[in-house]
């Protein structure tokens, strides 16, 4: 019983995460920002999600499924939000006007 | 009260339809793809949790492994590079 | 002995994800391991001596929960300001240095920047790292690096290295 209210607890809370993810998702100025948002907040939101699962069904083929999907995710999105940055500096897409700094771009004109 | 969790995750996934149809530059479209792939694994838990059958989270696995790719061949895309570097 | 490692661990995660001992489910993952530790176990950098000293479990063990509560610092911060009606950002791409050499443990250092507080790892250059920051404060590379990376750089080490 103290698990499955800890676990809807913890699934509650990471679906408030996923839903603040997206709101930064639509509110933030530029692609890089939106990245930082969305990817920390969803990312989070849905492991945070399926461990609450691990929790309400325990030790068992649902709940093992459940904990090596939430790892495969905390492992997974960084890298995939990281190759989509690089990407998108690379093509050519500008920070935002209120930037104050970008070393990246320096570096690469250099080069 | 699931109900709820689970109205809360389709609006979600409707702000990030929003951004993908609205977004100025194509890495906007392509992050808010990656990130939609990340709240349908969500999803696919929460139905789990609901009906209890197990092959959601099977589907919930799948999906992440393909949203990943997925997130890795559009970044070299829009790198401008081709798939072999 | 690499091939061995990588076989254990994968045929461990097989037999987690179908979670039966049925003989037809055993028998089909020997047979996908095989196939994947033969063709793709080259790609994959794994020294069984490292993965299996105590020491170095110990010090994962340590790490997980001590990189959670930064996660979890982060989402807040991250919230915050998106709530926040006037938007509190002041973003800008920063380069650090790194004195990490194993390229796990860079990947690791990464990926743990862009899950802890308003960073994200743009690129990686031998030991320099390109950091997009949501609210750029210090003047040079040296604070940037103590402020992004000096939390993490003491455990990885320990566990990678």
């Amino acid at each position: 019983m103290f698990w499955d209210t800890l676990g809807y607890i913890i699934i509650v809370v990471g679906v408030a995460f996923d839903l603040l993810g997206c709101i930064g998702l639509v509110r933030l100025p530029d692609v890089y920002n939106r990245l930082q948002a969305a990817t920390k907040c969803v990312t989070l939101g849905t492991a945070f999600l399926l461990f609450g699962v691990f929790l309400v069904y325990g030790v068992n083929a649902i709940g093992i499924k459940a904990l090596i999907c939430a790892g495969f995710v905390l492992i997974a999105s960084p890298t995939g939000s990281h190759a989509l940055a690089r990407g998108a500096h690379k093509g050519g897409v500008k920070l935002w006007e209120g930037s104050v700094i970008d070393t990246y771009a320096d570096e690469n004109k250099l080069n | 009260m699931i109900d709820i969790l689970i109205y809360i995750l389709v609006f979600s996934s409707a702000l990030c339809i929003y951004r993908m149809g609205r977004g100025p530059t194509p890495p906007d479209r392509a992050v808010a793809l990656d990130i939609l792939g990340t709240l349908m694994v969500g999803f696919c838990a929460l139905i789990a949790l609901t009906t209890g059958k197990d092959f959601y989270i099977n589907i919930a696995i799948s999906w992440a492994l393909l949203s990943y790719v997925a997130a890795i061949a559009l970044a070299k895309f829009l790198e401008r590079k081709s798939f072999d570097e | 002995m690499k091939f061995i490692g990588e076989f254990i661990m994968l045929f461990g995660i097989w037999l987690l994800l179908t979670w039966s001992l049925a003989p037809a489910q055993v028998i089909a993952g020997v047979v996908v391991t095989l196939l994947v530790t033969g063709l793709a176990g080259d790609i994959f950098v794994f020294k069984a001596s490292r993965a299996f000293n105590p020491v170095r479990i110990f010090w994962m063990i340590v790490y997980i929960p001590y990189f959670l509560w930064y996660v979890v610092l982060a989402n807040l911060d991250v919230a915050y300001r998106v709530i926040h009606p006037d938007l509190p950002i002041r973003p800008g791409i920063v380069k650090i240095q790194t004195s990490l050499n194993t390229d796990m443990a860079k990947t690791f250092l990464a990926n743990s920047i862009t899950l802890t507080p308003g960073t994200l790892t743009v690129d990686i250059k031998e030991n320099e790292l390109y950091i997009h920051w949501i609210y750029v404060h210090g003047k040079d590379v040296k604070e940037w690096s103590e402020a992004i990376a000096g939390r993490f750089e003491p455990i990885l080490r320990r566990i990678f290295e």
